[in-house]
């Protein structure tokens, strides 16, 4: 059936289909053939032959994040959006644009520069945007501009039978049938491939500054972030950076006219204390995630207004498990990253624990703890999703979308 | 089970006075606020609780009896709309405000909560709750949910959905779930994406979390007066293209100006084909800076007369005028259809010239109030009823300007939802394969269509089998060596 099946799948892509190698695997399963569609026709026909063929598929971006979640319970096409890379319309006087899902994120930013605009998501390198959708990436911007899904106003899916589905529009108001673009927003492709999107977009702000000063209790990160987010001198980004326990700093990220910001970088200067600098660009830090590549690194979320739970029950777990906790994100938002280096003699025992100790303690930050990404061996010992509100809910919609359980089985809550 | 058998049983569950079967009294429910469709409901309930109201949806379940949630009514789509064998379910009794948290940013409220109530009780703390619906004095939080209603202020800082971070949710099957809180992105689909905004028919919300926002440090206004329509649409796209993100950007041309004269005497410049109302807040620096740049760009454009508000109260005189319009062209003509339908903003010189051409050729006058910042039409189609085929030509002239919004890729509904009203034109915005996929998250929670049957879909998709309650579990949790809930 092997050779049919490759037959099948060129046929779909006009030849761009092959044999997986070894490198393909995702999260260490290995995948049979990758199939590249160069459009969402194409798209659909690979969906059509992985339906005929009862073929599960794991979609692919630039791969950045493939690993993270569950690995697939069962793999057979690796989909890859490599070439669905098109910037299709910049609508610059709109301020919307339409781009495939393969495009890279950075690619995207740089065309809309020329116009003096921007996808209000953080720089995210070479990530594409069907990758940062399916997994609600979400960055420091986000106190000021919203998330992904708040920024996606269109989308076209091809569903797990082969159907091609749009919601949305181009138009930034629209209350047309139900939001089908949120509903993709970090299903980490469980529920159909995106091959299109539309976002919004924003001006590039005339001047920006950064402010930031040293925080490391819990009480006193608190205390600065309350008066931050009370004050009226809306901060573009407010992020944390705690490497180790007594070496934080808060940063401060003002946008506006170039007056403006001079004046709102002396007030939060005043504001915060003697201790607090301003600086012209941001530090190396931020946007950026506290881990690397094969290090375990969790999402946590709390009530704005109970962050200080947070950092003391991730102090204490961090304690209890002699595991270093690197911790960084949107304190006024409330979502933070953490990440735990891996080495040689990792204890897996003590990650679990970690992780337990956070989840145990999450009615205190009203929050939840998800392991976004970690070595096989401490994915197998823990439910890497945590607790679940909604999963009945959620099971019926996947139900629905994909009672084949073809797409990216086994990777999401629930295993869903 | 009969309508009159779920009375009984509901009367014995939730009390006498809560069940309504009066036809007299039914007949105050019999419509939203599009008033041209009308329908007695069976029975309705006052629902007092959460409790409440999973009661009466599980007994509808049970009987296989279609319910709709109405809030206060304001609804222009006839979302609300009863059925004529079902339950009408109000949450006209649950307004309270459970809670403002300033620290977390967030209140949590009850459904029938009014919109501007939570504002007042935010307001102290130097907060409010910023999607403004201009019903906001009467509409509930519950509706806004459903509709993911706008509002004037929503160009800046986005519609309801942007807004709200949590709900208590009863399914069609009548179970209480809990969605999100205070904290954003729970673990699993993004289901308030789709639950905000799905106009009743996947369940009700009994309890809402919404972000609270800090007012801004300045407000500032202004009315700019134009001779032709076109300078006035130019002057918004030129704002917008100087990278200004206003909070409102609101335009209303000559006709929709008469009216509001009449109705409210709001004194706007005479001889204006159209006046924009610009509203800018933030940063006190930022906002003047932004402010001189405006009035720049309004002059340029050839504005004839701007006013400036100096204080509240004359802000409030420019509103005035602009959130009344609706009701106000009530003075100038007996009848009117209010649309709601969006454009890509660069195309609104365009399509308002083809409006007036559409009304010209007909010889049907459509004043037209607009969110211009995001392309958002309200154009009021009039008519009188009293004259032979009025009405139908009223309406014919209201569908041509949708098929206009969608022509130049725009939606046929911006805020006002497409409820009982607009769901014969969701086939010519969406395929059929479109709509399919949506009904599949319909059929994921209301397999047998109970919830708000007839509205937003033309034609209601065949559910097919139902999804087994163990499907997909995660093996840890099979093996019972990881607990899920
Ligand atoms: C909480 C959070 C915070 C983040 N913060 C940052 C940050 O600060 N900076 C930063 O640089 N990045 C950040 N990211 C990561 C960002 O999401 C990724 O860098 C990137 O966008 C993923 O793109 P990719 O093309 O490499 O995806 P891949 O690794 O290829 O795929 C990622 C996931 O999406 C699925 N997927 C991919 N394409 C599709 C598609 N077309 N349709 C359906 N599913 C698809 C995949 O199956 C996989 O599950 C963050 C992510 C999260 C969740
Ligand atoms: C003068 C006027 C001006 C308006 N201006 C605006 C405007 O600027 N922007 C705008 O967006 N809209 C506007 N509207 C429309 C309307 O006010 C909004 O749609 C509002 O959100 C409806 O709220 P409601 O409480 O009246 O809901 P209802 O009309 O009672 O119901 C609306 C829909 O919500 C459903 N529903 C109600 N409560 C619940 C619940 N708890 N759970 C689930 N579903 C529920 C109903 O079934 C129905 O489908 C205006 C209306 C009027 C009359």
């Amino acid at each position: 059936m092997g050779d049919a099946v490759l037959d099948q799948l060129r046929a779909a892509t006009a030849d761009h289909a092959h044999a997986a190698a070894d490198s393909d695997a995702v999260d260490g399963v290995p995948a049979r053939w990758v199939a590249a569609p160069a459009d969402t026709d194409q798209t659909a026909a690979v969906m059509k032959v992985a339906a005929t063929n009862d073929l599960a598929v794991v979609p692919r971006g630039a791969g950045t994040k493939l690993t993270w979640g569950n690995p697939p319970s069962r793999l057979d096409v690796l989909l890859d959006t490599g070439r669905l890379d098109r910037i299709v319309e910049h609508a610059a006087g709109d301020m919307i644009v339409i781009a495939e899902a393969g495009c890279r994120l950075d690619t995207l930013q740089a065309s809309l520069r020329d116009a003096s605009q921007r996808l209000a998501l953080d720089p995210s390198g070479h990530g594409g945007i069907g990758g940062t959708i399916a997994s609600a990436a979400t960055g420091p911007s986000r106190l000021s501009y919203g998330a992904v899904r708040d920024l996606l106003i269109g989308l076209t899916m091809v569903r797990a039978d082969g159907v091609v589905a749009n919601s949305g529009g181009k138009v930034v108001k629209n209350v047309a049938g139900y939001d089908l673009a949120k509903l993709l927003t970090g299903s980490y492709g469980t529920l159909g491939i995106i091959t299109r999107a539309v976002f919004r977009l924003h001006p590039l702000p005339a001047a920006s500054s950064v402010v930031t000063i040293p925080a490391s209790s819990p009480a006193e990160v608190h205390d600065l972030v309350q008066k931050l987010i009370h004050s009226q001198l809306t901060p573009a980004g407010v992020e944390l950076d705690l490497p180790t326990p007594d070496d934080g700093t808060l940063g401060v990220l003002l946008e506006g006219t170039p007056n403006g910001v001079e004046g709102r970088t002396a007030r939060t200067l005043e504001l915060l204390g003697a201790r607090a600098t301003s600086s012209a660009t941001p530090p190396p830090w931020w946007g950026r995630e506290p881990f690397d590549n094969g290090d375990v690194a969790l999402k946590i979320t709390h009530e704005i207004g109970q962050l200080p739970s947070l950092l003391s029950a991730i102090d204490a777990a961090s304690r209890a498990t002699h595991q270093a906790v690197q911790v960084r994100g949107s304190v006024a938002v409330g979502t933070l990253l953490a990440g735990v280096h891996t080495d040689a003699d990792l204890d897996i025992d003590a990650v679990a624990r970690l992780v337990d100790a956070l989840r145990h303690d999450a009615a205190s930050y009203g929050g939840s703890v998800v392991v976004l990404d970690a070595p096989p061996a401490v994915k197998a010992r823990l439910d890497v999703w945590g607790p679940v509100r909604g999963l009945e809910m959620m099971r019926s919609i996947k139900h629905q979308f994909d009672p084949q359980r073809r797409l990216a089985p086994g990777r999401f809550v629930g295993g869903i | 089970m009969s309508i009159r058998g779920l009375a009984d049983e509901l009367r014995s569950l939730l009390g006498e006075e809560r069940v309504i079967t009066d036809r007299q009294q039914l007949r105050t429910y019999e419509c939203d606020g599009l008033a041209q469709y009308k329908v007695i409901p069976a029975l309705v309930v006052l629902a007092e609780s959460t409790e409440q109201i999973a009661t009466v949806v599980r007994a509808c379940a049970e009987a296989g009896v279609p319910f709709v949630a109405r809030g206060s009514g304001t609804g222009l789509s006839g979302g609300a709309l009863p059925h004529a064998d079902g339950v009408l379910i109000v949450t006209s009794r649950m307004r309270r405000i459970l809670e403002v948290d300033v620290a977390s940013q967030r209140a949590v409220v009850e459904p029938g909560v009014i919109n501007l109530h939570l504002t007042e009780a935010a307001s102290p703390e130097g907060y409010y709750y910023a999607p403004d619906p201009s019903s906001q004095q009467v509409c509930s939080i519950g509706g806004n949910l459903a509709e993911n209603s706008g509002g004037a202020h929503c160009l800046k800082y986005g519609f309801t959905v942007n807004h709200v971070t949590g709900a208590e949710w009863v399914t069609p099957t009548g179970e209480v779930v809990e969605i999100g809180g205070k904290a954003p992105d729970s673990p699993g689909y993004d289901l308030l994406g789709v639950l905000v905004g799905s106009e009743g028919t996947l369940g009700i919300a009994t309890k809402v979390t919404v972000r609270v926002v800090r007012a801004p440090e300045a407000v500032k206004t202004l009315l700019a007066a134009f001779r032709h329509i076109e300078e006035a649409g130019a002057a918004v796209s030129s704002v917008i293209g100087a990278g200004v993100v206003p909070a409102a950007i609101e335009m209303m041309d000559a006709l929709a100006i008469e009216a509001a004269e009449a109705a409210v005497q709001c004194n706007y410049p005479a001889g204006a084909a159209a006046v924009l109302i610009v509203e800018l807040d933030g940063p006190s620096a930022e906002v003047d800076d932004q402010f001189d740049q405006v009035q720049r760009i309004c002059e340029e454009n050839n504005s004839f007369e701007i006013r400036v508000a100096d204080d509240d109260t004359e802000r409030a005189m420019f509103w005035k005028g602009r959130k009344s319009a609706f009701a106000a062209v009530g003075r100038i003509s007996p009848d009117y259809i209010v649309q709601d339908g969006v454009v890509p903003r660069t195309m609104l010189p365009e399509v308002l010239h083809r409006i007036s051409e559409l009304s010209e050729d007909s010889g049907v006058r459509v004043a037209n109030v607009f969110h211009a910042g995001d392309g958002n039409l309200h154009p009021l189609v009039l008519f009188n009823d009293a004259v032979e085929g009025q009405s139908d030509l009223a309406e014919e002239i209201s569908g041509a300007i949708l098929d206009l919004c969608i022509e130049y890729g725009g939606s046929i509904t911006g805020e006002h939802g497409v409820g009982s009203d607009k769901a014969k034109f969701m086939p010519r915005m969406f395929t059929d394969d479109d709509l399919d996929t949506m009904q599949m998250v319909r059929c994921a929670f209301d397999p047998d269509t109970i919830s708000n049957p007839g509205k937003i879909f033309p034609t209601p998709r065949l559910c097919g089998e139902r999804p087994g309650r163990r499907q997909g579990a995660h093996p840890l949790a099979e093996a019972g060596l990881a607990e899920i809930f």
